[in-house]
């Protein structure tokens, strides 16, 4: 039905609808999916990241391999406790999206967006925005389509895989997926979206996958923050006006060409990047 | 090309920490466990390339074990599938191997019923969640468990495929993919049968009534949801 952002941009012109209606067409025809299925199914991910995010905010819960303990707990308190300063929405989304890490971390439920490491970034995002805002389910679960329209034009386009593309390729792309349905949640245009998508592909163009002893804990929980801040506020840009001069198929292919040649020892292979960092391997002992 | 459902990106709902390390785990024992028609009693899993290396930590052995339980990629038991596998009398144990001519992250399941009957199957997981089938009891194979399959072991003598298909044909059934493979010449040979449309009991039924063949297992495909 559409195979790049341009003919996703068109059908959006002549359909006069959103990305997420076009991408729900897309289901319902290449999938002979039933309107009604679809928002179930999506409900039920979206019901898992809610869930997910508010599970270890007043507990510890330890990762698998004992790198991650008490993190979302530890800033929940710092925001309870007035300090905070980073404004609510904001302070939400970096909670969130460190509460989701820890879960996926902790062999705990949670969506894959596109990736498990990644799966912090769309909810830290959107439980901060409906929380913050006051959206209802439906108007989430809508947003959720958008987003998924372009992790399905990099996943057709380039590839979602830290070992292909480094972290640009999960978070990056977790992080264009959330700001391309920011903007739609708050009411921008399909071209905003697609300028939004394109600032936080450029943001993060180059970041490196480097598990440490090859686990989805660290560096992992906190680049899921800089991807769910960064797509923030690259939808606030696209929604100022500020066009990004790449076109977003152009960045796709850049961002794919950018991973392509990153080195393997860059590629989730633990062989270089903070996994290789002098002082930290003492904790590979409790793994 | 595989078309890409927005299901594909927001999705799959699983158990982490890994698409390929914990969730593809899982489904590769899913689909061991579905090749033995009895109750698996021993399992060892020999875990290869990045499998051995980060299993601990990935919860690998826990997604076998749990996936071995008949668990699904979301069950939020598969922390807990050590304690499951003692209650259900089930034993496992891993061992860390290497050959680089497997694929990074393959597991070889060795499987033992209650009747001392052994199974073994080799499966690798290719990301996302996906996995591919490459052995079973040392034939080898693709499957991706996509499919609704059928694992036919039977007698190598001319006449076990027509009437293997006119009995598929006869409920109607479309065949997607169908491979044979044998040990010997004149001694026993698999066909793997894979469908586009669900199966029905009486056809299994069927099926082992024929002479020439031995066993018939089917592997229901693997739903995400």
């Amino acid at each position: 039905m559409f195979k790049n952002a341009k003919e996703l941009l068109e059908l959006t012109n002549t359909h006069e609808c959103n990305i997420s209606d076009i991408m729900v067409l897309r289901e319902k025809e290449v999938f002979n999916r039933k309107e009604e299925d679809i928002y179930h199914r999506m409900e039920k991910s979206w019901n898992i990241m809610k869930k997910a995010a508010h599970k270890p905010l007043d507990q510890t819960l330890d990762s698998m391999g004992g790198f991650l303990h008490s993190e979302a707990k530890d800033m929940h308190t710092f925001i309870e406790s007035g300090k905070s300063f980073c404004g609510e929405l904001v302070d939400k989304a970096v909670l969130y999206a460190l509460a989701v890490s820890q879960v996926n971390a902790s062999m705990g439920l949670i969506v894959a967006a596109p990736t498990a490491g990644a799966s912090g970034v769309l909810p830290g995002c959107f439980v901060a925005l409906q929380e913050t805002y006051h959206y209802s389910d439906e108007q989430m679960i809508q947003a959720l389509y958008n987003a998924s329209a372009i992790g399905y034009l990099t996943m057709r386009n380039a590839n979602v895989s830290g070992a292909q593309g480094g972290c640009q390729a999960e978070v990056g792309t977790a992080s264009a997926m959330a700001a391309s349905a920011i903007v739609e949640l708050m009411g921008g245009t399909a071209k905003q979206s697609m300028h939004a998508a394109s600032h936080a592909f450029m943001n993060i163009l180059g970041l490196i996958c480097d598990p440490i002893c090859g686990l989805v804990e660290v560096p992992c929980q906190t680049r899921n923050t800089i991807g769910a801040t960064n797509a923030l506020i690259c939808a606030q840009m696209a929604m100022s006006g500020i066009a990004n001069v790449v076109p977003l198929d152009d960045m796709i292919e850049v961002m794919d060409q950018v991973g392509r040649s990153l080195p393997v020892s860059l590629r989730e292979t633990a062989m270089g990047g903070s996994a290789k960092a002098k002082h930290i391997c003492k904790g590979c002992s409790s793994s | 090309m595989k078309e890409i459902s927005m299901f594909d990106v927001i999705g799959p709902n699983m158990i982490g920490p890994s698409s390929s390390h914990t969730a593809g785990a899982c489904r590769i024992a899913q689909i061991a466990r579905r090749i033995a028609n009895e109750k698996i009693v021993s399992v060892r899993f020999d875990l290869y390339g990045s499998f051995a290396k980060t299993y601990h930590g990935h919860g690998t052995d826990r997604a076998l074990v749990a996936g071995m339980l008949g668990m699904n990629p979301d069950d939020e038991r598969i922390k807990d599938s050590f304690t499951c596998a003692s209650k259900e009398g089930l034993a496992y144990s891993f061992k860390e191997k290497h050959d680089p001519a497997f694929a990074p992250n393959t597991v070889i399941i060795h499987m033992v019923d209650q009747y001392q009957q052994t199974y073994t199957m080799r499966g690798e997981s290719v990301g996302g969640g996906e996995v591919m089938i490459n052995s079973i009891n040392g034939v080898e194979v693709n499957l991706s468990g996509e499919y609704d399959t059928l694992v036919v072991k039977q007698h190598d003598a001319p006449g076990v495929i027509a009437r293997l298909s006119s009995i598929l044909a006869n409920y109607g059934i479309n065949i997607a993919f169908m491979k044979l493979y044998r040990e010997d010449k004149g001694k026993v040979a698999y066909t793997i049968v894979e469908v586009d449309e669900h199966f029905d009991k009486t056809l299994f039924e069927e099926l082992r009534k024929d002479r020439a063949i031995i066993s018939v297992s089917y592997i229901p495909r693997l739903e995400w949801d």
